[in-house]
């Protein structure tokens, strides 16, 4: 070691502070191993001194052991994770990588670059404020660039570099690059990315990767590490957007003092600025702006905050606080493009919960308009979508919500889609616009209701919901109820497959989404009977606990009697009275309940009948007395 | 004005932090004294300031902590004012497991596995902070910040959730629970650049002093109490070290160091070449021995 004099301490210190100034960018990497996207994520790492010595040594021993380099460093091994998960089939994952500048802190967000990977992209370019697309020079610009490009402006990321890779495969060659320039910029124009970067870079040799390369003194741009250097970062942007901040906690720790705790999302607040409460609309003025090291006159985008008002306005969680002179729309009706990221592929017609900002409301998702080819990126008719797919739809929320278009501000325009029986997150979604028609649908108040209507017939109004496997005697218990009830004057009506399935739902068929759109108009039309006042008995499969959730939930408490036909798949297939197992089990039947689509035995009925040992008049009447005990119609004598 | 690292990463971490007391019953937050901890403790102090942090803080004590750790332990809860739960597997003390005899594998199974598993069960928490960082380890690169647990608190790769945008969906069935690490994002260096940023109150330990010092298997290794069964031939000499991670003492190796500031320690941060968790006895057992914790249920 050289007698350098130490650093004074206050010298340390002035070093400190600006290490302190410096900004974090986010940014994906999206391209395959193939393309070297391993080699220069581990060169980057390397070469701003982001590898410790233990892991470098590691590195060493690796690249010997396994490296494709010989002699040389192998960076590809020091992201080696995602391999090894494809080997054990593993979901491949987001790997987050961090390294840092003296300007700029990063934070990567690394993905596999196939298609069957499109929901890990999506996640990944969700927090990005810069995408870097690797392309080999060798192949140009190939179908997964231009999907990785769709995706990239998909996700509304607004700066673009593209690193063209091996250079020193085509022995550096300008008018190479120049080609796969001038190709991709045309695609990025059409599909409404505005700045795009192309660096000739080699990751391998360290060709403009951080270092200008003096391979290609034709190149004068700036290198890769110097571009992200420069990239602008997503949330100065937002910084000049009208304010927003989604309340995510409301802080009360005593009676005096009742602040509003969130992230602003866009825009800056002062002391004194007036604020408008949405949904409800209502206005106020911020009084203060409270930290642990005192009050602030201003906060910017980005920053999580508590604030309080000047008057005492009612504000919950997941409501949106906005600039008065340039308020969040409000609506409960959209288009939108969801990303679909579950196994189990989107049901049209059932409910789902969405949450956005800091609130989850139900949502319905009505018909697909279209799906994207993410490949050709043409418009494709879809009914359903499926794993990785991306589609175009209309949402119907429960509830208004204050919202930006995603273009404008992803954490006011992007959400999440949550399954309500599993919990997973099943999609993500942008909102594209709301629909007009949102606003314009009053309900119509009528003189009339459902219980001076079912008072009039001596009875209160419901559903009772037969489900079960087919053959287990849903449609015989139900006729038998329907008569005993019509014996003793009540009034009431019964809605199984054939009535339904010959008219109301003749365009259905059996596939998932029918099964769930079958059930949607049966739940409807029995709502609308119920509220005529009458006793309505369905007998239908209805095989899927979120669409029987989705029926229970249109009426009010009490009224949907769910009743469980319970027999074992093996005595239902015995008694096999339409032949309908035997064909399924031939092949012939498609999406058969019990043999190659699933029942879902529900968790909570108000009631069982076991079939296996209990006659079907019996079994009525076990469910006629239940009503009886249930108040639904007088006692049974 | 873009906001700097450390302030897009505390407003990170305190926005996990507000939707985990938002949208789970019973959270909690894990406290294991060392700088992580530091840092989670104080972003909480913020984040729900004027109020106190609406959870109790849980130490899993293997009762082999440095004694310097567990006079800043009560120090700093009394001056936080926040409730404090201290929790060590009476089992494991009973059969007087201990890192020597046992093996840390076996130690580190019963004494902190286990020991959390038991503390979470029997206070119903259904959400734990931790402080562990991406940039730790190869395999927690992919570890999402809100990680789900079986009602067994076994970690199913399979079942994790994407995390798109700030949206995290904490959504469970009973008996499941979330871990969550506010601290996913950050990396060594920003942890000490903000303890310096904030002045944030930390374990001496950190700091370089003279320290009754053994060489074993390559670690330096503090005699801190008689306890420590000395081998033939150590004779415990005094040298001048600091710790840059803390765990339990016959399990953390120290450093030779004469960082003994704030600002010494992040300049030798700067220069150093050797990853945090070489000093970590624990590492070393088996390849990927990381995962297989993880699956078991350690943090």
């Amino acid at each position: 070691m050289t007698l350098e004099a130490a650093p004074v301490a206050s010298e340390i210190e002035d070093h400190l502070r600006a290490q302190q100034q410096k900004s974090l960018l986010r940014f994906i990497t999206c391209g395959s191993v193939d393309d070297g996207k391993s080699t220069l994520i581990g060169r980057l790492l390397f070469e701003s001194n982001q590898l410790f010595e233990d892991q470098l040594a590691a590195l060493e021993a690796d690249s010997r052991k396994m490296g494709t380099q010989g002699d040389e460093l192998d960076f590809a091994l020091l992201l080696d994770g995602l391999s090894a998960e494809r080997e054990q089939g593993i979901t491949i994952d987001v790997a987050y990588r961090f390294f840092a500048t003296e300007r700029r802190k990063y934070i990567v967000a690394d993905t596999p670059g196939h298609e069957q990977y499109t929901r890990n992209m999506v996640t990944g370019a969700s927090t990005a404020d810069a995408a870097v697309l690797i392309v080999d020079a060798r192949k140009g610009a190939l179908i997964q660039t231009r999907r990785h490009s769709y995706i990239v402006a998909l996700l509304g990321i607004r700066h673009v570099i593209v690193a063209v890779n091996k250079m020193d495969l085509i022995d550096y060659s300008e008018p190479a690059f120049r080609a796969i320039v001038s190709e991709l910029s045309a695609f990025a124009m059409r599909i409404g990315l505005q700045d795009v970067t192309f660096i000739p870079v080699s990751a391998l040799r360290g060709d403009n990767v951080v270092a200008a390369s003096p391979n290609m003194p034709w190149y004068r741009g700036a290198t890769l590490l110097g571009c992200l250097e420069t990239v602008a970062v997503e949330q100065t942007r937002l910084q000049h957007a009208p304010f927003r901040m989604p309340v995510q906690w409301v802080n009360r720790p005593h009676h005096d003092f009742r602040g509003f705790a969130g992230t602003i999302a866009s825009g800056s607040i002062h002391v004194g600025e007036g604020v408008r409460v949405q949904p409800s609309g209502r206005e106020s003025a911020v009084a203060r702006i409270v930290t642990a090291d005192g009050d602030l006159e201003q906060a910017l985008a980005g920053e999580s905050i508590t604030l309080t008002l000047a008057d005492e306005v009612d504000i919950s969680r997941g409501d949106m606080l906005s600039t008065v002179s340039a308020p969040a729309e409000v609506a409960d009706q959209f288009e939108a493009t969801v990303i679909w990221m579950a196994d189990e592929p989107l049901l049209p017609g059932r409910p789902y919960l969405l949450k956005i900002g800091a609130r989850t409301v139900n949502v319905q998702i009505g018909e697909l308009k279209y799906k994207v080819n993410v490949n050709s990126l043409e418009h494709v008719a879809a009914r359903t979508l499926a794993l990785n797919e991306i589609g175009v739809c209309n949402l119907s929320l429960d509830h208004p919500i204050a919202f930006d278009v995603y273009n404008d501000n992803r954490d006011t325009g992007g959400f999440i889609l949550i399954d309500r029986v599993s919990n997973q997150t099943v999609g993500a979604g942008l909102l594209d616009f709301a629909l007009r028609r949102a606003h314009n649908i009053h309900v119509q108040a009528l003189d009339l209701n459902k219980g001076l209507r079912s008072q009039l017939k001596g009875q209160k109004a419901c559903v009772l919901w037969l489900t079960g496997l087919s053959g287990a005697g849903k449609s015989t218990i139900a006729n038998l109820v329907e008569k005993k009830l019509h014996a003793q004057g009540r009034h009431t009506y019964l809605l199984d497959g054939d009535n339904v399935r010959h008219g109301l739902n003749k365009d259905l068929g059996f596939t998932d989404v029918d099964r769930v759109e079958n059930i949607r108009r049966v739940a409807e039309v029995a709502k609308l009977m119920v509220d005529a006042g009458l006793i309505v008995i369905t007998a239908f499969i209805s095989p899927f606990r979120a669409e029987r959730r989705l029926a229970r939930e249109l009426m009010n408490e009490g009224e949907f009697i769910e009743i469980f036909v319970d027999t074992p798949l093996s005595v239902a297939e015995a008694r096999d009275p339409k032949g309908l197992y035997r064909k399924a089990r031939r092949g012939e039947i498609k999406n058969f309940t019990g043999i190659d689509s699933p029942y879902e035995v529900p968790e909570r009925a108000e009631m069982k009948v076991e079939t296996a040992h209990l006659a079907a008049d019996a079994a009525a009447d076990l469910i006629v007395r239940e009503l009886a005990r249930r108040g639904v119609i007088g006692p049974v004598v | 004005m873009p906001l700097t690292h450390l302030q897009r990463l505390e407003a990170e971490s305190i926005h996990i932090m507000r939707e985990v007391v938002a949208e789970t019953d019973n959270p909690v937050m894990l406290y294991s004294i060392g700088k992580d901890s530091a840092v989670m403790l104080h972003l909480a102090l913020r984040a729900f300031y004027p109020a106190k942090p609406p959870f109790p803080l849980l130490h899993v004590d293997t009762t082999w902590k440095f004694r310097d750790m567990y006079a800043f332990r009560d120090r700093l809860a009394r001056e936080v004012g926040m409730k404090l739960i201290v929790h060590t597997n009476a089992e494991g003390v009973e059969k007087k497991v201990n890192p020597f005899t046992h093996g840390s594998a076996v130690y580190t199974d019963v004494m902190k596995t286990q020991a959390l598993r038991q503390a979470l069960d029997q206070y119903g928490f259904d959400a734990a902070f931790g402080g562990a960082r991406r940039d730790e380890e190869k395999s927690r690169a992919k570890e999402r910040i809100f990680s789900f647990r079986t009602a067994q608190h076994r970690w199913d790769p399979k079942t994790q959730r994407p995390e798109l945008w700030k949206l995290y969906n904490t959504r469970k069935h009973k008996g499941e629970s979330l871990r969550v690490f506010p601290l996913s994002n950050w990396t060594e260096l920003d942890v000490w650049q903000y303890i310096y940023l904030r002045q944030i109150d930390i374990v001496p330990l950190y700091f370089a002093r003279e320290r009754p010092i053994v060489e074993r298997d390559g670690a330096l290794i503090m005699v801190d109490d008689e306890r420590m069964p000395l081998r033939a031939g150590e004779i415990p000499r005094m040298r001048k070290v600091r710790f840059r991670t803390l765990g339990c003492y016959p399990l953390t190796g120290a450093i030779e160091s004469n960082a003994d500031t704030l600002p010494a320690i992040i300049e030798e941060m700067l220069a150093t070449r050797a990853s945090e968790r070489q000093g970590r006895v624990i590492d070393f057992d088996a390849a990927s021995s990381m995962e297989k914790k993880k699956a078991e249920g350690y943090f």
